[in-house]
């Protein structure tokens, strides 16, 4: 039964708060940009692949224009070579936009403990979620996705996400 | 060993010191007779070493026996027709002076000499466009050489430009501001990657177009370089294992046999009649992995997506096998120096015909949207072609190179574990374009799982390891019940097995081409050194004569007709 203001417009309007449609619109229309550079990306194939099928959760909309994607997955090592590019992608992204780093590698470095690999990615970009696994199984990713998902739930379209996160590169 | 090789190069070379290691002739050669010596070497018809495969430095700082000279430079180079193959060492006294490229020689030594550079700093007189390659432009130093901390990273803050190279590039084929006057256009440079969905991971292509016309090519590689060899100089033979799992991620455990295989055969460890097979068996399963992910990813650069599920969907199923078995879907760990981790589990026979006919029914659908596919046809039948001398003097193996009509397979020409009982073909290609790089791969499946059939019947029983404790681990019975058990496993544990001193290089018929390993020993637990021979490393450094003069959508399938894998790439 309707109370206030519904009550006196019928049944044809709904009344709701703005933060809780928009979240439900983001949260099951998130548009992937796979910022693939190793094993991991091979596993994420396989999320996408039938057996396991991303689009369940909204989310095949795979793009690889960073213009058009609001969730970065990075799979895979980054190296010291590839975070400027890394960085510049995540700039490229309109907001809202949230990252996964998906396995060790993009989470800490993972077993390349050496000169050329960034120990995380967190050190360049702010990150969401983090997936473990060398490389993870991509029921992990879907995992992941349920976890931005219900991130997204208890944000609010008024507030600004990361605005002070400074990275080795800032 | 290869006795009439040796004979062959001492009579060709009487004042040259030659030895040899495992299959390999040795020759070490001053920088001043280097040149002359390259030059008989590839052009003598008697000698004939037309494929130059790999070309590393050592750095001999920390090594417990006085050497000459600090730096070394090596060259293995190969006769495919005869099986033969030399290692030309070659001291540098001084790395800033260096020593002559050879370059003119081969064309693969272009990427190999710039990586040698890269990595330890020696110089190449007279190279063509010597500068770095897996690192990035603002690193300092040289990572690979022994006084470089393992630890130290650099910070990368902009992309190299490659303006400079693309407009050399240009210019070396005659394309000038008068050019561009007379087709009365700019040229228009297009960038693809490094992060692209056409690159198929992370590779920089930089094109100078006219129209949608590739006029030059260059092409930038190392996003993906994750130190494998200095962090192999830090671990024990066997902790490397896992390490060669994240090479070619797509047949991770062929990597896993293919390192095994190197260490083995220096140690002189005979493995056990089962293992031998297990490892035929599971190579070729991984080889029929690799080339389904190859042709589906490629196939949906062209537009056929439906492949891809017909394919990909089969190679997923198999994870199911290899999951089971190894305990891990992608990166497999199985192998261990002297055998295998452990036996297939029982009624595993079952399992892996329920995937072969899979893969089968996969690929005999994918190929009736593709044989008689008007559009693939058109697409890629004279498309990107590579000849045969040049795709040999790029260092091409493998498919690649077999898809230019080269027989070169080394479970043919260099057999292992009883390859040559088995019944199979090599298939061939006539052109070398796209369509034959695609179809040897659908054929190199039904060849594959032809040998899986025949290995699978003739597989004896008995243990996967060998029983010498200074190798294998001894049984956990042994470990726990006597001290020459308990003693033998904490050695092998922390000390590793232990490799006589010494320089070797073996190689393996990987699903892309020759997988070699090169090994430096002081006679400890650890490699001094381990370079990895990467086929595909040296397919990418041939790819801008593909593509020159061709369309710029042909370059992005040629890409994925030649399966570049990151891992193994960049390292």
């Amino acid at each position: 039964m309707a109370l206030g203001l519904e009550a006196s417009l019928g049944d044809t309007v709904l009344t709701t708060k703005l933060d809780a449609v928009i979240n439900w619109g983001r949260e099951y229309s998130l548009w992937p940009f796979v910022f693939g550079t190793a094993c991991c990306a091979i596993e994420f194939m396989s999320a996408a692949a039938s057996q396991l099928d991303i689009s369940r959760w909204g989310a095949e909309v795979v793009r690889f224009s960073p213009r058009q994607a609001d969730l970065l997955l990075v799979c895979g090592t980054i190296s010291y070579k590839q975070a400027p590019i890394l960085k510049r992608i995540y700039e490229q992204m309109p907001e809202p936009k949230w990252v996964v780093a998906m396995g060790a590698c993009a989470s800490s470095g993972g077993v390349y403990d050496n000169y050329c690999t960034v120990q995380g990615i967190d050190t360049i970009i702010p990150v969401d979620v983090y997936i473990s696994g060398c490389p993870p199984r991509p029921e992990a990713v879907l995992d992941a996705l349920m976890k931005i998902q219900d991130q997204i739930k208890g944000e609010s379209v008024l507030n600004d996400r990361h605005k002070d996160f400074k990275g080795i590169l800032d | 060993m290869n006795t009439t090789a040796l004979e062959l190069i001492q009579a060709a070379f009487p004042d040259v010191p030659c030895t040899s290691s495992i299959d390999a002739v040795v020759l070490t050669v001053q920088p001043e007779q280097l040149e002359t010596t390259l030059s008989r070497l590839k052009n003598d018809p008697t000698l004939n070493f037309g494929l130059l495969l790999d070309v590393t430095g050592v750095d001999f700082l920390e090594y417990p026996t006085p050497q000459a000279t600090r730096f070394l430079v090596v060259y293995t180079i190969r006769n495919w027709e005869k099986n033969m193959l030399v290692e030309v060492r070659v001291p540098v006294a001084d790395p800033a002076v260096g020593i002559p490229t050879a370059t003119k020689f081969w064309d693969s030594a272009n990427w190999g000499e710039r990586e040698t550079y890269d990595q330890y700093g020696i110089v190449f007189q007279g190279h063509p466009d010597l500068r770095r390659i897996l690192n990035h432009w603002q690193f300092q130093g040289h990572p690979l050489r022994k006084d470089y901390a393992i630890e130290k990273g650099q910070i990368c803050y902009e992309s190299d430009s490659l303006e400079k190279e693309i407009k050399d590039r240009l210019a070396s084929k005659g394309v000038n501001k008068t050019t561009m006057e007379e087709i009365n256009t700019e040229i228009m440079y297009l960038n693809l990657g490094p992060s692209h969905p056409a690159t198929h991971g992370a590779i920089r292509i930089l094109t100078a177009l006219d129209g949608e016309t590739i006029l030059a090519n260059v092409n930038e590689i190392g996003y993906l370089h994750r130190g494998f060899e200095k962090t192999a100089e830090n671990r024990t033979y066997n902790q490397v294992i896992p390490l060669t799992d994240r090479l070619n991620y797509c047949s991770a455990l062929m990597n896993n046999i293919a390192y095994a295989k190197a260490v083995e055969s220096w140690l002189g460890v005979e493995i056990t009649e089962r293992a031998k097979f297990m490892r035929v068996i599971l190579s070729e399963f991984f080889r029929v992995q690799d080339h389904l992910v190859c042709i589906a990813a490629n196939l949906v650069d062209m537009g056929g997506l439906t492949n891809y599920w017909y394919l990909y969907n089969e190679k997923e199923a198999s994870y199911d096998l290899i999951s089971r078995l190894t305990g891990a879907r992608l990166t497999s760990s199985f192998t261990r120096i002297g055998g295998m981790y452990r036996d297939f589990y029982e009624g595993w026979e079952a399992d892996m015909e329920t995937h072969l006919h899979g893969i089968e029914k996969g690929v005999s659908d994918s190929l009736k949207l593709v044989l008689k596919n008007r559009i693939v046809h058109d697409r890629t039948q004279n498309v990107c072609v590579m000849p045969a001398d040049k795709a040999l003097s790029y260092g091409y193996t493998g498919p690649c190179l077999r898809a230019s009509g080269v027989p070169f397979d080394l479970r043919k020409d260099n057999p292992y574990y009883h390859y040559e009982t088995f019944d199979f073909t090599i298939p061939l290609g006539s052109k070398g374009d796209i369509y034959d790089r695609i179809m040897i791969r659908y054929e190199e499946i039904f060849q594959s799982i032809s040998i899986i059939r025949q290995a699978m019947k003739m597989m004896p029983a008995g243990p996967v390891f060998v029983s010498d404790n200074h190798v294998a681990l001894p049984p956990k019975a042994e470990v726990y019940k006597n001290i020459e058990g308990l003693a033998s496993h904490f050695k092998l544990i922390f000390e590793g097995v232990k490799a006589p001193a010494g320089e070797w290089y073996d190689s393996f018929e990987a699903a892309n081409g020759e997988l070699g390993f090169y090994f430096v020993s002081d006679g400890s637990g650890r490699p001094y050194k381990c370079k990895v021979r990467p086929p595909c490393f040296y397919m990418m450094s041939g790819f801008h004569e593909m593509v020159e003069g061709e369309m710029i959508a042909d370059a992005v399938i040629n890409l994925g007709s030649i399966n570049i894998i990151g891992g193994e790439l960049d390292r």
